[in-house]
């Protein structure tokens, strides 16, 4: 197992597919002698040489759609979209393209592309550059949608989403870009579709994505210490959505917390929520609760930015005062 | 700028019989399928909406039979004759507009969305402009793949105002795709001239210059332009030319869709265009060159039949599937989201 950051292990699973198939593409704005803005895909260029790994201009439909173009006739390209935010300025390629004309056409074409972006809050960037935006994914069919918490998932979920046949929006965290931790040496391929239960208990069960995940074990560590026992589950990726694995974690303690970065209206947790109130019902001891950014666009200061995403703190005095 | 016209180019001339009758045919065939779509319309048998492409006709043809059979097309909600001209089947095409089990997408993508990849008509897209980028990388993709292959991107002169077109074009020519974007331009922006709400007079052609490409402005009424003009494009991009821009002049003889009567337009204007009917001149050229009239008799009744048939197998199919709702939203077939 080597140490790796999160940015370098995404750089690892772009390679490690490149390696292994010639028609993986990587194109985005500043992807290739820059080695991306979050540096993020430095070394690409270098060992793929400039046709396979393009710079781009700032034309988010165009570098959407070429990939469209490209992957229904042969390719299996990559994109970059540097900010999420961005995601707004192609989402007519992404939600009407992208997303619906595998259904459109009644499966003539099959769209194997990866489109990914630097998602979520933390960095004072203020409400256009902080975003966290898989729910807008989420709510569009035909899009598969993917949150890794860990350097490993980003390497395996990352070479998983390229090798799958259907469009995925990979999620990178930016917050989590600098983070560091065990990659498997060797090809690393995890499998879409499966949350991981990161640790076992018995009074609660706490469900986060992305960033938000180490803030939810370091907060179970805390409730630990006054005698809760929480369950801390990865969701990891939001369609296909691993709800066995969830109802099983939320059967076993009763009651359910989520921890979502994205604003309260139609976050992923409600959704969590629905299904986990019309399934186990009977299993539940108390109301789910929800533990997101207030419904506002986030605020770019240091003191309000901390403050409106989920803190630690509040995990644990939300979960606390829940559970009295 | 003037248009280049039959007499402008010597090419025009020399193109041979076969491929004329060719160019004819798939003209009259275009023609009489929009004039059924148009009768299924009236009959209320077609629910939602429709494009019709009557009178523009010359740019599909030239520009199809110019094209390699691997070649690929890209086009609007105005693509029945785009598809149709690549060799899509008549049949699946009317079951698509009639909303059967026969058509094209079984029942999926309606009138608006045909599709046939089997014959490189890679598919007609509803929102304006969305698919000159998608184009621009299926001709990346034929660059990559060294496959020799061309795309064709056909829009309307409203595309030109949005911000997909110019993306589009930039990377063409930076990236020096084989692609040929054709504008055709039949004056109206849906229901407003064009001119009213454009910075210059022609569209396309004007902004050709901006990405340092040649200004093509041509007649898209004149079908041996158009072949002339789509084997010279397609030909450069295919020997690594990069991307070419061409505004064809045109003229919808209905409205924008099925609800539109066409009233903002000036009689004068209609009644100018209708004489420049691309079918009807087509076959007078033909005729004055010495072809027989049994020739072409013999095609405008084989186009009829082949019209008949379709429409006949169409209504005979049911419904489109009930089944098929929750198919084909992935690769495996279904549409599950969980587990």
């Amino acid at each position: 197992m080597a140490e790796l950051t999160f940015r370098e292990a995404v750089a690892a699973g772009i390679a490690q597919e490149m390696e292994r198939d010639t028609t993986v593409y990587f194109i985005g704005e500043d992807v290739a002698a820059a080695g991306g803005v979050f540096k993020a895909t430095v070394g690409l260029l270098d060992r793929f040489g400039a046709e396979r790994v393009r710079d781009t201009p700032i034309s988010e439909q165009a570098i959407v759609g070429a990939a469209m173009g490209a992957a229904m006739t042969g390719l299996r390209p990559i994109v970059e979209i540097m900010f999420s935010d961005f995601l707004a300025t192609c989402w007519d390629m992404i939600a009407n393209q992208v997303a619906k004309t595998r259904y459109m056409t009644d499966g003539q074409v099959s769209l194997p592309l990866v489109i990914r972006t630097a998602n979520g809050g933390g960095s004072r960037f203020g409400a256009q550059h902080s975003q966290s935006l898989e729910n807008w994914a989420m709510a569009v069919p035909g899009l598969k949608v993917v949150a890794p918490s860990t350097p490993a998932d980003a390497k395996g979920l990352l070479a998983a989403a390229i090798r799958d046949p259907d469009p995925v929006l990979f999620f990178e965290q930016k917050s989590l870009y600098g983070i560091r931790g065990e990659v498997p040496d060797g090809e690393h391929v995890d499998s879409l579709g499966t949350a991981r239960v990161l640790r076992s208990g018995k009074d609660c069960t706490i469900v986060a994505l992305a960033a938000m995940v180490p803030r939810a074990m370091a907060a179970a560590a805390e409730l630990d210490g006054i005698g809760i026992n929480a369950i801390v589950v990865d969701v990891r990726c939001l369609v296909p959505l691993d709800t066995r694995t969830i109802l099983g974690e939320v059967s076993k303690t009763g009651r359910l917390f989520t921890v979502e970065e994205n604003p309260r209206l139609c976050g992923w947790g409600a959704e969590i929520a629905s299904i986990v109130a019309e399934e186990c019902f009977d299993d539940l001891d108390g109301p789910i609760v929800r533990i997101t950014t207030p419904h506002v666009p986030l605020p770019a200061a240091q003191s309000m930015e901390d403050e409106a995403m989920p803190t630690v703190a509040r995990i644990v005095d939300t979960v606390k005062g829940a559970m009295r | 700028m003037k248009a280049r016209t039959n007499e402008a180019s010597a090419a025009v001339a020399s193109i041979d019989e076969k491929t004329r009758l060719r160019l004819y045919q798939v003209m009259v065939e275009l023609r009489d399928f929009e004039q059924r779509a148009y009768e299924l319309f009236v009959e209320n048998l077609i629910r939602g909406t429709s494009h019709l492409a009557l009178g523009q006709e010359a740019i599909a043809a030239g520009c199809a039979v110019a094209m390699r059979n691997d070649d690929y097309t890209f086009c609007t909600y105005r693509g029945h004759g785009h598809t149709l001209a690549r060799g899509a089947s008549m049949a699946a095409a009317i079951g698509e507009l009639l909303g059967r089990s026969n058509g094209m997408l079984h029942g999926k993508g309606g009138s608006m969305h045909l599709t046939d990849v089997t014959h490189g008509a890679m598919g007609s897209y509803a929102i304006v402009g969305a698919h000159l980028p998608i184009a621009a990388g299926a001709a990346w993709s034929a660059q990559a793949r060294k496959s020799g292959q061309v795309a064709v991107c056909f829009f309307g002169d409203g595309t030109t105002n949005i911000g997909a077109f110019h993306e589009a074009l930039n990377l063409a020519v930076v990236w020096k795709l084989p692609v040929v974007f054709v504008c055709e331009n039949n004056r109206y922006m849906e229901y407003t001239p064009i001119e009213s709400v454009t910075a210059v007079a022609h569209p396309a052609a004007d902004r050709a210059a901006a990405y340092g490409l040649e200004p093509i402005l041509v007649d898209g009424n004149d079908a041996d332009v158009m072949y002339e003009t789509a084997a010279r494009t397609i030909g450069h991009a295919r020997s690594g030319g990069g991307p070419s821009l061409v505004e064809a002049l045109t003229y919808r003889h209905g409205g924008h869709s099925r609800g539109d009567p066409a009233s903002y337009r000036p009689k004068e204007e209609v009644s100018d265009w209708l004489s420049r009917d691309p079918v009807k001149q087509y076959r007078q050229r033909l005729a004055s060159t010495g072809i027989d009239d049994g020739t072409l008799t013999k095609i405008e009744e084989a186009s009829r039949r082949k019209v008949d048939v379709a429409t006949d197998e169409a209504r005979k199919a049911p419904p489109a599937r009930i089944e098929d709702i929750e198919s084909q939203v992935w690769s495996d077939g279904g549409s599950a989201w969980r587990n």
